[in-house]
């Protein structure tokens, strides 16, 4: 693991890997699109539409996984000041906000059959709405900035008071949402989940987690090409070292 | 014919079945495109600005 | 706790002799609550349920437009870099500058809420109550306000950028702010939430000052 905290190290062990994670996202992502979409069964209650869940729930899991990561990699970087933990989080974040895009868009599409409306504040899609909103935060500090020193630092600083924050607006959210939400309304998470609705779930899990690392591999290797690039500029701009001083 | 048919409306929820599947992966696919395009674009700029190899530096 | 008061006297000084930095959020509260009858019209059932919600997050957004500038003048002046070479820690000039952004903003918006409250058709049982959890809901506005401050320092992009990283932080606040008066309202017991308001200021008073020491040192390094 510290092994990979070196950039070239780490660019080689993705290279040789990519191609195995590109193989697992395909064909857990196609062998779930069958699943789900010919062989599972429609739920007893909402019918076909159950087979949004097989892209809602997974992408709803990655999108709370990769601001996890961020987190976990910000304070990383924060403490122990390994500059690839930064290069992670930089390179995962619109990946999340991708994702919860997709939680967003598929919930809503999914409310619309069970509840007659494109939006209800249900308990799970605001704190997903909310969590939207983190992920963009976080994208636009990042680009705040002029030194990407400082606009790194910041936002490390900002995913770990997100993360912290992130279970009390949940709880908050879910809080709000019994106090105003009269009871007949369908759960979100209505049916349970049988084996036969868990097998596509899982698969499109797998290869919605496969598929992240493999953007993630290839996001990480483009910002530490640009991270040559501009100490490359620096020194034809025959400033050389000295511009880390002035 | 009718099965295809089946399979295409969904018991009445294609409308929302199929979009929902459409977004997913077009999000997924347009962060596939972007980030390949970043790489892309970044590696060439770095051949480019070492003409010489990883040492080449001009004086 | 000298320096801290120093500190304290040091910055309402100063935003007294400005004067406008209160003024202006309060004139902004006072605006932005007051359409809103115009917008959903005069029916006084449809403004009695909606004067909470209304009264909180006008208050919220008045304290965002005040927060941007909290650690931006001292920035650029560079008496900031001052202040950090000073034998006080980051950590009190952080306390002393998000007290003195509550007593400027936060108070003001307290003092002036009952009034908007009885334009608005908030039943009087519950303006009591409103007072203490604007009491209690503000000053995280501050502290919470502090870390996001800290961070936007150097900025292209000011305000707005503010705006995106507070406000779902502070989506809690709201929640229970609103969910106390509304109580109150409806003749229940309001203590409760009242507690959890509670909750978040301990939380935030106790880890801002020390995240938002953390965010302004590195604004400065």
């Amino acid at each position: 693991m510290f092994e990979l905290a070196n950039p070239n190290r780490f660019q080689k062990f993705a290279k040789r890997i990519l191609p195995w994670v590109a193989g697992i996202a395909v064909a857990a992502m196609g062998a779930g699109l069958v699943i789900g979409l010919f062989l599972a069964p429609p739920d007893y209650q909402q019918g076909e539409s159950v087979r949004i869940m097989y892209v809602h729930v997974p992408s709803a899991w990655m999108a709370l996984g990769i601001y996890t990561a961020i987190a976990v990699a910000s304070g990383c970087f924060l403490i122990w000041k390994y500059p690839l933990a930064d290069v992670l989080a930089r390179a995962a974040a619109p990946i999340g906000a991708g994702f919860t895009l997709i939680t967003l868009v598929t919930g809503s599409l999914w409310g619309k059959p069970t509840w007659g409306t494109w939006w209800v504040w249900d308990a799970r899609l605001t704190s997903v709405l909310i969590l939207f909103f983190l992920y963009l935060g976080y994208i636009a500090l990042r680009n705040a900035f002029e030194d990407p020193t400082r606009s790194a630092k910041a936002a490390a600083v900002l995913a770990l008071v997100g993360f912290v924050n992130v279970p009390i607006i949940k709880w908050s959210v879910d809080w709000w949402h019994t106090l105003h939400q009269p009871a007949s309304v369908v759960r979100f998470d209505g049916p349970t989940i049988h084996a036969s609705m868990l097998i596509p779930l899982l698969l499109m899990a797998t290869g919605f987690a496969a598929f992240f690392t493999v953007l993630l591999l290839i996001r990480v290797r483009s910002a530490l090409v640009a991270r040559k690039i501009r100490a490359l500029r620096l020194v034809q701009a025959g400033a050389g070292p000295h511009i880390d001083e002035a | 014919m009718d099965r295809i048919e089946a399979f295409l409306t969904m018991g009445g929820y294609g409308e929302f079945i199929w979009p929902a599947y459409a977004v997913a992966f077009a999000v997924l696919a347009a962060l596939l495109a972007w980030s390949l395009r970043e790489l892309r674009r970044n590696e060439r700029t770095l051949r480019n600005l070492q003409p010489n190899g990883p040492d080449g530096r001009r004086e | 706790m000298t320096a801290f008061l120093l500190l304290l006297r040091h910055e309402l000084k100063l935003s007294l002799r400005q004067a406008n930095e209160s003024t202006s959020a309060v004139f902004f509260f006072l605006l932005a609550a007051l359409l809103f009858p115009f917008g959903v019209g005069p029916e006084t059932s449809v403004l009695a349920r909606i004067a909470a919600g209304v009264i909180w997050v006008t208050a919220l957004l008045a304290a965002l437009l005040s927060l941007e500038r909290l650690f931006q003048v001292d920035y650029e002046d560079g008496s900031l870099e001052l202040l950090a070479v000073a034998p006080v820690s980051m950590e009190v000039i952080v306390f002393a500058k998000s007290i003195a952004h509550w007593l400027t903003t936060g108070l003001p918006l307290l003092v002036v809420s009952p009034v908007l409250a009885l334009l608005l058709q908030l039943p009087a049982s519950a303006i009591g109550t409103l007072a203490l959890a604007m009491l209690l809901g503000t000053p995280v506005l501050s502290f919470l306000g502090a870390i996001g401050a800290a961070l936007i320092l150097g900025s292209r992009r000011g305000g707005v950028l503010l705006a995106l990283l507070l406000l779902p932080l502070l989506v809690p606040v709201l929640i229970f702010g609103v969910a106390a008066v509304d109580a109150a309202a409806m003749g229940l017991d309001p203590i409760p939430r009242l507690g959890v308001l509670g909750g978040f200021l301990v939380l935030a008073l106790g880890l801002s000052p020390w995240v938002s020491a953390v965010a302004l040192r590195q604004a400065l390094e």
